[in-house]
């Protein structure tokens, strides 16, 4: 691998080998030294066309764990909010050595334009593109999935996950699709219908417009964050409807099994999407999802960057 | 004036003959020609090429005036040229519109000084391009560029009572609305053709009912006021069904359709590189074989390339902040020959008749499109079937280099170009000589 | 390619290991092993199970992945990583005995040292090795030692296990530089 850009580009191994790398990060993050020096002299540079400070300080939190010199370039008051391009910022960054670029912005494939440009010669790690793919996102759903409902090793096979909301302009979801299936997962998506893309029916997964028959069958449930700003494009009538068919409450909770869990790629709107009863429940994994996050960027910063480039990027024991 | 003996050539029913061009006329189609008369004959070997009427182009943007950077008027008749154009029409979306007498007199004077093709200009429907308020459509058709096409191309006249207004207005000088057909709402944002491949890369969606449904209403308006309406660019097999709904109940519609939409499709963009961002937006295979169906039949009427240049940067950047659009003029006969007459869907008299003929009877440009009538000026495109070449966006005549087909290799290319009796390209070249005054 | 050292040779020596284990710790309460995969981790396996034999009890084991520590990550392909476990008890406080198979330049023993330390403070880390072939790039030098092999650059000395390779042997063969 030399970038990472969308789940849909993994193979099954690559997606375990991430997982089980994340594992042995997760390992040694919990120890009394976090820091490694697997990247000492290694340049990554965050940069953000788009406002994620979760995200953002995430990989930063991966990459100086393993020692990396992080640059962090936000496209907030520099040069890119005056119209400088995305070719001129990549540009400027590997004028400066950077081993890493990873990018987050509002254009679907902005990423991928990015590593397949000869403007940057560094590994490319789409951090959010658009409304397309959000790859460690996704990987660290599944990480936190396999921790709690398989024993942290193996694949997700015979688990039955729901994601829920606004599948449409969701760059999680098209993530957590590809790769939860890639694992095995059955995924069923749970939307109202103008929420879903044209032709969702052709991908990986079930599709449903009844949350609440749903409930019962789903080991987890991925509550999707929703824009309120989706209201006035006539995707739904009002926050008070979606949330009386699509949110996550008390009531629904109770529908489900009792070792399922709950989570959220987060910022959430709590009271749309889903009760503060729910994202504070017992059951909620959401801020272990948070942690994750951080072991597994770290294992993707590590097997993008660690080893000599070789012939056919695969990995040695 | 040199006069020009073409040898060797065949027509487009295959039957071989010479041809004199005598006094910018045609002056003889025969077996063996009789050059008595001819005054400094030249004598051109165009062994087994065929022989077509020059084509007209009814949808370029030639970016003058005002994007200079990416087009002229001048470029742009090289281009044209080049791609065995005799005749283009250049579309009204230039900084100023061309939404006055004024300006496209000026572009008409340009594509006339610069002197490889007539360059026709096509006004703007409304002020500005606005869509609010026509323009002077009146005072546009009798200016000296003589203007019969109206559009405002890149905007849709979405507005149905300008619309109407606009249809019943141009019949006064037999004019036509060339209407770019897009729902404006149903298209906020769009990126590429809504589907699967849309979906996939989180790209918005560009449906092709947003198009369709114009076509609907605007076929149903001509046919209420009775006044003739082009679709431009149409790409969807929905579009093509209704237009020949439109044409069996005797409505008068024309329609066209680009190279591109005749040989690409939607996943291209799986790339994300916006080389491949057009609009309308390119389809999807279903689409593209109705569309060969509807020019084969007559449904659709002409090609017309939509040839929109773009300088580098508007390109070299994330999908979402690219322009639409790509180079189209010298491309256009390979990609036609590659689609159309390979696959043995059209005759190389329905070619010149899609490319030549027709088009020029929809703008009225009584010059252009006689076929091959001896008498009539001499405005010929000499096509080797095949001479194949392979396109180099480094090579274009082109001042933009934004096309999609680099690299790509076709079977058959336009080795002489004859505007007015005077070659503007020969063996493939443009000829240098002609093109400086 | 030759045998320098088979399946008996190699027993024996490990047995002598565990008693010097034994001995040098006075006894086998404060004793961990730590073994570097894949190879050490196994002979680490094996010292325990002679320790037992000989003190009736068990004593702690673990393994030390080291890669993530190791200062030539940029001039090989990617690693993978292998699974480190802490053994029972950790190592704070503890006589930790790593154990490898062959002790070379001493910059994997480096890294073990660092890996360590993540885990904890131990009392004392001391170096068991089957095969001490030489060319020392470190100062870094083996506690307990199978067999001192002295070998020349341009030779490559591979340890098989009967646990992943089927046979216990070690093997030195010439290398074409």
């Amino acid at each position: 691998m030399r970038h990472l850009l969308s789940t849909s580009d993994l193979t099954y191994t690559q997606a375990i080998r991430i997982l089980d790398t994340a594992a042995e990060m997760a390992r040694i993050s919990e120890g009394p030294v976090k820091k490694l020096p697997t990247l000492r002299g290694r340049t990554i540079v965050n940069l953000f066309f788009e406002d994620s400070t979760r995200t953002r300080i995430s990989f930063e939190a991966a990459a100086k764990r393993l020692s990396a010199d992080v640059i962090n370039f936000s496209a907030k008051g520099s040069s890119a909010s005056k119209g400088e391009s995305l070719k001129d910022t990549a540009q400027t960054l590997q004028a400066m050595g950077a081993d890493a670029v990873i990018l987050r912005h509002s254009a679907s494939g902005a990423a991928q334009r990015l590593a397949n440009s000869h403007w940057t010669s560094g590994s490319v790690i789409n951090a959010g593109d658009g409304t397309h793919e959000h790859p460690t996102q996704a990987l660290l759903d599944a990480f936190t999935i396999r921790q709690h409902l398989r024993v942290g090793t193996g694949d997700l096979r015979g688990l039955t996950i729901a994601i829920v909301g606004d599948i449409l302009h969701s760059r999680v979801a098209r993530s957590d699709v590809h790769l939860l299936s890639l694992l095995g997962a059955q995924v069923i998506l749970v939307a109202p219908p103008t929420l879903l893309p044209i032709g969702a029916s052709t991908w990986p997964v079930q599709i449903s417009y009844d949350f609440d028959s749903v409930l019962p069958l789903v080991d987890a449930v991925m509550m999707l964050r929703v824009q309120q700003e989706r209201m006035s494009d006539f995707f739904f009538p009002t926050a008070r409807e979606y949330s009386h068919y699509y949110g996550l409450n008390a009531d629904r909770l109770k529908k489900m099994k009792p070792t399922a869990i709950i989570m959220h790629p987060g910022p959430m709107n709590r009271g749309l999407e889903i009760t503060a009863e729910c994202a504070d429940s017992a059951r909620s994994v959401i801020l272990e999802q948070v942690t994750n996050g951080v072991s597994v960027r770290m294992a993707v910063l590590y097997l993008l960057l660690a080893g000599a480039p070789s012939e056919d990027g695969e990995i040695t024991q | 004036m040199t006069d020009y003996l073409l040898d060797g050539g065949v027509l487009a029913d295959g039957k071989a003959v010479q041809v004199l061009i005598k006094d910018g006329l045609i002056n003889q189609i025969e077996s063996v020609v009789s050059t008595l008369g001819a005054t400094n004959l030249q004598k051109i070997s165009i062994n087994g090429c065929i022989i077509l009427p020059g084509f007209v182009d009814l949808h370029t943007h030639l970016r003058e005036p005002g994007r200079e950077d990416s087009e002229t008027v001048e470029s742009g008749s090289r281009a044209a040229a080049k791609g065995g154009f005799t005749a283009v029409s250049a579309m009204a979306n230039t900084f100023p519109v061309a939404d006055t007498a004024g300006v496209v007199e000026q572009v008409y004077a340009l594509g006339q000084a610069t002197g490889l093709c007539d360059v026709f200009p096509i006004g703007a429907v409304t002020q500005g391009l606005g869509g609010t308020a026509l323009a002077e459509l009146g005072a546009m058709a009798d200016s000296k560029a003589r203007v019969r096409i109206f559009s405002d191309d890149g905007n849709c006249v979405f507005d149905p009572m300008v619309m109407r207004r606009a249809l019943e207005y141009v019949k006064k000088f037999d004019g036509v609305i060339a209407q770019h057909a897009q729902d404006p709402h149903l298209t906020k944002d769009a990126q590429m053709n809504e589907g699967l491949i849309s979906s996939k890369l989180g790209l918005k969606g560009w449906p092709a009912v947003a198009e369709e449904s114009i076509i609907a209403r605007d076929v149903l308006l001509a046919d209420h006021v009775q006044s003739r309406l082009h679709v431009c660019h149409v790409t969807s097999a929905g579009g093509v069904d209704i237009i020949r709904w439109a044409k069996a109940r005797g409505i008068q519609v024309s329609a066209e359709v680009t190279p591109h939409h005749l040989l690409l499709t939607d996943d291209l963009a799986e790339s994300y590189d916006p080389i491949y961002k057009v609009n309308p937006p390119l389809r999807t295979q279903r689409d593209v074989m109705a569309l060969r169906e509807g020019l084969a039949d007559g449904t659709i009427d002409i090609v017309a390339t939509d040839h929109a240049p773009h300088p580098a940067e508007n390109k070299e950047c994330e999908w979402q902040a690219a322009s639409f659009g790509m180079l189209g003029l010298e491309t256009a006969l390979s990609i036609v020959q590659a689609t159309m007459i390979d696959t043995a869907m059209m005759s190389w008299g329905d070619l010149a008749m899609r490319m030549s003929t027709s088009p020029a009877r929809i703008g009225g440009y009584a010059d252009h499109g006689q076929g091959l009538k001896i008498g009539s000026t001499a405005h010929l495109t000499i096509v080797n079937p095949t001479r194949a070449w392979k396109v180099d966006r480094d090579l274009v005549a082109s001042r933009s280099r934004n096309t999609p087909y680099h690299g790509m290799e076709f079977p058959g290319s336009v080795v002489a170009t004859f505007y007015r009796g005077i070659p503007t390209v020969l063996d493939a070249k443009l000829e240098s000589a002609t093109h400086g005054n | 390619m030759s045998v320098a050292l088979p399946a008996v040779d190699i027993a024996r020596a490990l047995t002598r290991i565990a008693h010097e284990i034994l001995e040098r710790n006075g006894g086998p309460d404060s004793i961990v092993l730590m073994g570097i995969p894949t190879r050490g981790a196994f002979l680490a396996s094996r010292l325990a199970a002679l320790i037992a034999g000989i003190e009736g009890r068990e004593i702690p084991v673990g393994t030390l992945d080291i890669t993530l520590h190791r200062d030539d990550l940029r001039l090989r392909p990617l690693r993978a990583l292998v699974p480190t476990m802490t053994p029972l008890g950790g190592i704070e406080g503890r006589n930790v005995v790593l154990v490898d198979d062959v002790l070379f330049s001493g910059r994997t023993i480096r890294a073990a040292l660092d890996a360590l330390g993540e885990m904890g403070r131990p009392k004392t880390v001391q170096l068991a090795a089957l095969v001490d072939r030489g060319h020392r790039e470190l100062p870094i030098r083996a506690d307990y030692v199978g067999k001192n092999l002295p070998t020349s650059k341009g030779q490559a000395v591979k340890v098989h296990l009967s646990e992943i390779d089927g046979v216990d042997e070690v093997l030195v063969e010439n290398v074409e530089v």
